[in-house]
């Protein structure tokens, strides 16, 4: 039989459907797949038994012919997803081994729609983070590798991006068919470019919070990220949807997002913004760039340029708002009610010693930061200015939009892929500058897509992003497809 | 705008974090150069700009204002440190 791990998810499914395999074989041939791919260190917690029990079940109903959109699917989950029964820790110390007593309803929906769940994935400690390095399980290793001055491949493990790098590479390894991720300021945009896959950051509110663990809530959003355009797609379907338990979920209809895939793009004006070309950006990115451009206009779109003059701001306003966000939902973990107990003489040394136990370093930091500009007399300074900012980000796109934008063309990222512990050593903001591209999208609750557009000098992949108009992903998943069917798709060649 | 060692500890102490002292003066200057990388926000125009408070326009959701979940004491206190009879157990806190 063929490698049923080189399927895409599409692939599977109709392979599910017309009888070609069953699920148990399928979740089989990716368990042992995960299995010998530990030394990437994408799972944090395989679960094995769960997974083949899933299986039998979903091929069950696919023999009665009761089997969901994603019967018999196997996928990883991201470890910032509650999962009820199965231990759930965002990858860090201080949740220990919380075992969380309810589902996610993102994951619900999944389970809903029948597919197999592999085990949990690894990401960035609460997913503060855009390399995968301040997971409390370690790093994760990108498939990919980069090629040396002599064309061999070399052996300097990469980051897969962060902070959902576990799903990221587990789905460039072939691991699964699909994965689960949340994406805060990139993290679902950047993993996705630097393995050379597909990821789409939904509007804020398409996907129900409930259930992850929160980080910014204002700018927290699910997604999937998959080895195609139409698999992210299918996806998206079944993890979309209105949620009363998440205040900020939107009571919209979920589209067929399949549909879109594949659907013309023709007379669609793409904007191209005249400050995303930052100074000392690399040759290759702005070469990446204009050939997206051209592959769009070939397709019969039109191109316009645009300005978002406040694009400089953003990242600045956020690294005000997230930490902000952040340390007022890490209040939680004070060692009383779940988690990691650290002692003390009093309950505030208890408190203390347990947070600094607890979490790593750059969450430490950052609940500091989010501390001080929520503070009596930097308030205003620092809050209100930032989020007073974060409305003229908005007005940007909002006037783009205005005059006929259906959606816009950027770079996803300022490079490919790099070496684990070569950047953010002496100064954090180094790794700030990951998310220049796509943490704008999040400030304005926009939709985006990450889609993989060509290579690098060292054969790294390297990615594209599309920005959409409001709960149009639609338009994103046809415009995604036109740079999928142009470029081809990138897969790493296995080593480990 | 920047931190000094004191106000580290101050913001330190205000997040419920301990921190010894020789990590003092690491954490400052981590802090700091994210301030000083924040700074910038300063040189837009803000006048007259309203602050967002929701990034997507809707509503705030409101349902009626009765019992949905309950009975579960068990689950609640599955994970904690340290429980007794469905109480969570902390250190003495009034003498």
């Amino acid at each position: 039989m063929t490698d049923l791990t080189l399927l895409t998810l599409a692939e599977a499914r109709e392979g599910l459907a017309s009888k070609s395999f069953s699920s148990l074989e399928l979740t089989d041939a990716h368990l042992k797949a995960v299995e010998d791919a530990r030394t990437l260190n994408a799972f944090v917690l395989e679960t094995p038994e769960r997974a083949r029990s899933m299986a039998r079940a979903a091929d069950a109903k696919i023999g009665k012919g009761e089997g969901g959109p994603l019967a018999g699917i196997p996928l990883g989950i991201k470890d910032l997803f509650a999962t009820e029964g199965v231990r759930t820790t965002a990858c860090s110390n201080v949740l220990d081994a919380f075992v969380p007593p309810y589902e996610s309803t993102v994951t619900s929906q999944l389970w809903r729609d029948d597919a197999v769940m592999l085990g949990k994935l690894n990401n960035d400690e609460f997913a503060m983070g855009s390399s995968n390095e301040t997971s409390c399980f370690g790093p994760v290793v990108n498939p990919w590798r980069r090629a040396g001055s002599n064309g061999a491949i070399e052996g300097t493990p990469l980051v897969p991006g962060g902070s959902s790098g576990g799903s990221a590479a587990a789905v460039a390894a072939n691991l699964c068919l699909g994965a689960t991720a949340t994406d805060t300021g990139g993290s679902i945009r950047q993993p996705a470019s630097f393995a050379g896959i597909v990821g789409i950051k939904p509007t804020y509110g398409r996907c129900s919070r409930w259930g992850i663990v929160a980080f910014a809530s204002s700018l927290d959003q699910a997604g999937p990220v998959a080895k195609t355009v139409r698999d992210a797609a299918i996806l998206m379907r079944s993890m979309s949807g209105h949620d009363p338990k998440d205040t900020t979920s939107a009571n919209l209809p979920v589209p067929d997002f399949e549909a879109s895939v594949g659907k013309s793009v023709k007379g669609m004006k793409i904007g191209i913004p005249k400050e995303y070309r930052m100074d000392g950006m690399p040759d290759e990115i702005e070469k990446l760039w204009a050939q997206g451009a051209d592959w769009l206009k070939a397709a019969g779109a039109e191109l316009v340029d645009i300005s978002l003059p406040h694009t400089k701001y953003a990242l600045p306003a956020y690294y005000i708002v997230a930490p902000a966000e952040a340390s007022s939902n890490l209040a939680r973990y004070d060692g009383v009610r779940y988690g990691l107990r650290a002692p003390g003489r009093n309950i505030a040394e208890m408190y203390e010693n347990t947070r600094a136990e607890g979490f790593g370093a750059e969450v430490r930091r950052r609940v500091m930061i989010g501390t001080y500009v929520l503070s009596a007399g930097y308030y205003d300074a620092y809050y209100l200015r930032a989020q007073k900012v974060r409305t003229l980000i908005k007005k940007d796109f909002e006037d783009c939009f205005a005059k006929g934008v259906h959606a816009i063309l950027t770079p996803a990222t300022p490079s490919a892929a790099f070496g684990i512990g070569e950047k953010g050593k002496a100064d954090p903001v180094e790794m700030y500058l990951n998310d220049i591209f796509t943490v704008t999208v999040n400030m304005a609750g926009l939709p985006g897509i990450a889609v993989p557009a060509g290579k690098d000098a060292q054969g790294l992949p390297l990615g594209l992003q599309l920005i959409g108009r409001p709960f149009d992903e639609e338009t994103l998943f046809s415009l995604g497809e036109v740079v999928e069917q142009a470029a081809g798709r990138f897969v790493a060649a296995k080593w480990w | 705008m920047a931190v000094d060692a004191a106000a580290t500890r101050r913001i330190a102490h205000l997040a419920r974090i301990a921190v010894k002292d020789e990590e003092l003066a690491h954490l400052q200057g981590e802090i700091n150069a994210v301030l000083a990388f924040v700074e910038q926000l300063q040189e837009v125009n803000v006048d007259g700009v309203e602050p967002m408070t929701s990034v997507t326009p809707m509503e705030m959701k409101k349902r009626e204002d009765v019992v949905t979940d309950g009975g579960i004491a068990d689950a609640i206190v599955a994970n904690a440190p340290a429980s007794e009879n469905h109480f969570f157990v902390v250190p003495k806190v009034v003498e």
